[in-house]
């Protein structure tokens, strides 16, 4: 049944809507991990990824109410919390001069009714300041949408002035499910899949690079997924901008639309399918703190070719229940990926070759 | 199909690729469970002591005898365990513990006898280690000691205490444990009395591929003999809190600590990562040509890594671990319920029934 696929496949032909649903819908796990295979090893031979990182999560006050989110709350609530920039600075000290010191912060966090464009751009350039060797990944397009709602600037003038003020790439979060339907059970007050889309190509046509989600396992249909693929792969096209795409499996706890885990064998489908559809992606992440670094390492063999970071302190799909460490060491990277038969590569935010353990 | 050799085996476990083992075990767990289910059994796991004179350097659960958290389980506790078990649907109780100085084979009878004066269940007890020491401790065979125990009611015997069946890895692992040989005569002994077990297999810790290898081997070899082997349970070694992760830590070359340079130490452990799991998995599933059932570990692997096993070779959850379940105390890193068990197999893509010991349908979801 997957025959054509196979054929397509191979000869580097493009899949289309049908064979992306068919890809879903099928249970030949094997050929599915052999296919995602041979594309992964196309574009990055044997290599696997992965990069020395931190998370900051300036706030968890936010003024969306998101169904599946466990981690937001009101100001003045219970668990609410916000950094100041030195908070957020001497965080960065403490991993910056470590023994393997991280080379990007992933920065994303609540949309603080109280916080002014100013705000966000004095965090960065603080950061820039002090350490200017450090990437700066920083914010979803949820969140630019949102500095341009306070501060009355066009999504191409905020993303200017960040520019100016340090930020160096953007996250791929905030996509979630762009199929509208879905979208509205899930997360009505967040801006719409049109809008993620749109500021994504503003982000591209600045010059900036950005990963993309899609948060999967949750109300969806295997339609809905194949869809968001495809909007992402037409974007894609049109601007080259996206470095990785990352599938996050949806955590069930502690929020309001409950449900279940994914099955390791949908998460591994999952990346599979990404690998084979977004043939215009480079990469294709299997993020570790969400799938667990079981499953992670596994997905190296369907498709995957980035473990993503070592991470530290990672605030989100804890707060819904995830049950993997909030940190791996480099050695475990290395080790993982070896043991996987794959080349560990640390790489920087941009994925230049930092290190290759050969 | 021509039986795997030796030979064979050892270079598909060297040199195959991941996804091409999987899928050769997927097709044989097709042909012998076509029906598309998945079977696990409601039991609980009952340490009577954790008192051991063994200490193996891979366990974190033995204490001396004289160790403030020294314990021997007292008859209210273990009734009080097996009412809560019946309650929650069990058929089974895994009956282990440690090889305790001052238990003779009077405390393991009365044991029994009480047990089963009360209850109609199932008990799975005693792995080889145990069998040994009391026929040792007694001056009597290996055969005598099964029969006394089973004529006061028990009914079947785990796989433990296999660990790995060569001696050159259990002289390092486990040096006062038995050997190899005395493993595998305590298991052929209780089949040859028409008592059934399992057979485990514990690995990433210092062997080799050959050593698994054979492992495999004495397994088949014995199962071609008696038949009496129900299911075959491979699982990692969990470095937390032993003897072998402390040695290990003053080491070179292991995962979790800090090293600036790895690459030229190779581990002294070889800590079993999630894609060693399912090779070793998917080539027990065919080199046991002669096992019905393999277990997915799903308390080492975790939910979601054994739903992938079910497309690697296996066909049974194993066991909902109620003790994990009741016990909810902090620290317990899995607390999976019997539904969360049913609903992993669900979406992973068969059909869930209980079981009981013998792989005898209780029912279906």
């Amino acid at each position: 049944m997957l025959e054509s696929i196979k054929d397509k496949v191979l000869s580097g032909a493009r899949l289309n809507r049908a064979d992306a649903l068919a890809l879903f819908e099928s249970d030949d796990l094997f050929t599915i991990g052999n296919l995602a295979s041979v594309s992964a090893a196309a574009r990055n031979g044997r290599n696997a990824y992965f990069i020395i990182n931190r998370h900051i999560n300036p706030t968890n006050i936010c003024v969306n109410r998101c169904k599946f989110c466990a981690f937001s709350r009101s100001k003045g609530e219970e668990g609410a919390f916000e950094l100041t920039t030195d908070d957020i600075i001497s965080r960065l000290e403490a991993s910056f001069s470590s023994k393997h010191p991280i080379t990007e912060v992933h920065i994303v966090g609540g949309l603080h009714p109280e916080w002014t464009f100013d705000h966000y751009l004095g965090i960065l350039s603080a950061i820039k300041k002090k350490f200017p060797s450090l990437a700066i990944k920083a914010f979803t397009a949820v969140e630019i949408d949102y500095m341009s709602r306070i501060s009355g600037l066009p999504p191409e003038a905020i993303f200017k002035a960040l520019k100016q003020s340090g930020l160096d790439l953007m996250p791929g979060g905030g996509a979630e499910i762009f199929a509208e339907d879905t979208r509205n059970k899930l997360c009505p007050e967040k801006i719409s899949g049109d809008r993620w889309l749109e500021i994504m190509e503003t982000a591209h046509n600045a010059g900036i690079k950005t990963n993309a989600t899609m948060l999967y396992s949750h109300l969806e249909s295997l339609g809905d997924r194949v869809d968001h693929l495809l909007k992402l792969r037409a974007l894609q096209d049109d601007t080259g901008g996206f470095q990785a795409f990352i599938p996050l499996a949806y955590h069930p706890v502690n929020n309001e639309i409950g449900g279940f885990h994914s099955s390791g064998i949908d998460d591994l489908k999952t990346i599979a399918i990404s690998r084979l559809v977004l043939d215009n992606f480079q990469h294709i992440k299997a993020y570790w703190i969400m799938l667990g670094e079981k499953i992670s390492q596994v997905a190296l063999f369907f498709g995957a070719d980035d473990l993503d970071g070592t991470i530290i302190e990672e605030k989100i799909t804890h707060m819904a229940g995830g049950r993997t460490g909030e940190c791996m060491t480099r050695d475990e990277m290395v080790y993982l990926i070896r043991k996987a038969g794959k080349i560990p590569v640390e790489r920087d935010a941009f994925y230049n070759h930092l290190r290759v353990y050969k | 199909m021509n039986r795997i050799d030796k030979a064979s085996a050892l270079e598909l476990l060297k040199t195959s690729d991941l996804l091409e083992l999987g899928s050769m075990a997927d097709e044989i767990r097709k042909e012998l469970h076509p029906e598309g289910t998945v079977t696990f059994v409601v039991d609980r796991n009952i340490n009577y002591t954790n008192v051991c004179i063994n200490k193996c350097t891979f366990c974190a659960f033995y204490r001396e005898a004289d160790s403030p958290d020294a314990y021997v389980l007292s008859r209210e506790a273990l009734f009080r365990k097996i009412d809560e078990t019946i309650a929650l649907g069990g058929t089974q109780i895994l009956l282990q513990g440690g090889l305790h100085p001052d238990l003779d084979m009077e405390y393991y009878i009365e044991l029994l006898q009480s047990v089963k004066e009360r209850y109609q269940i199932n008990v799975h007890g005693f792995s080889p280690p145990e069998i040994t020491y009391l026929a040792e401790k007694h001056h009597i065979t290996i055969r005598e000691t099964l029969m006394t125990l089973k004529l006061a009611g028990l009914d079947s015997i785990p796989g433990g205490g296999a660990e790995l069946l060569s001696d050159r890895v259990r002289e390092v692992l486990s040096p006062k444990k038995i050997k190899s040989s005395q493993w595998l005569k305590v298991m052929e002994e209780a089949h040859r009395i028409g008592m059934r077990t399992t057979a485990t297999m514990m690995f990433g810790s210092i062997e080799g591929p050959e050593d698994i290898i054979e492992h495999l081997e004495a397994l088949r070899n014995l199962q071609d003999t008696t038949g009496g082997f129900t299911a075959f349970i491979p699982w990692s070694f969990q470095p937390g809190n032993t003897e072998l992760s402390k040695q290990r830590a003053k080491g070179e070359g292991q995962r979790a600590k800090d090293k600036s340079e790895i690459t030229n130490h190779p581990p002294v452990i070889n800590i079993a990562t999630a894609v060693d799991y399912l090779r070793i998995l998917a080539l027990s599933r065919m080199y046991l040509d002669n096992f019905n059932n393999i277990q997915a570990s799903w308390v080492t692997q975790g939910l979601k890594l054994a739903q992938v096993a079910l497309r690697f070779g296996a066909n049974d959850f194993g066991s909902t671990m109620i003790e994990e379940n009741v016990v909810k105390a902090a620290g317990v890193s899995y607390i999976v319920s019997k539904e969360d068990i049913i609903r992993a197999i669900q979406r992973a893509g068969f059909k869930a029934a209980q079981r009981d010991t013998y792989y005898g349908l209780v029912r279906n979801f």
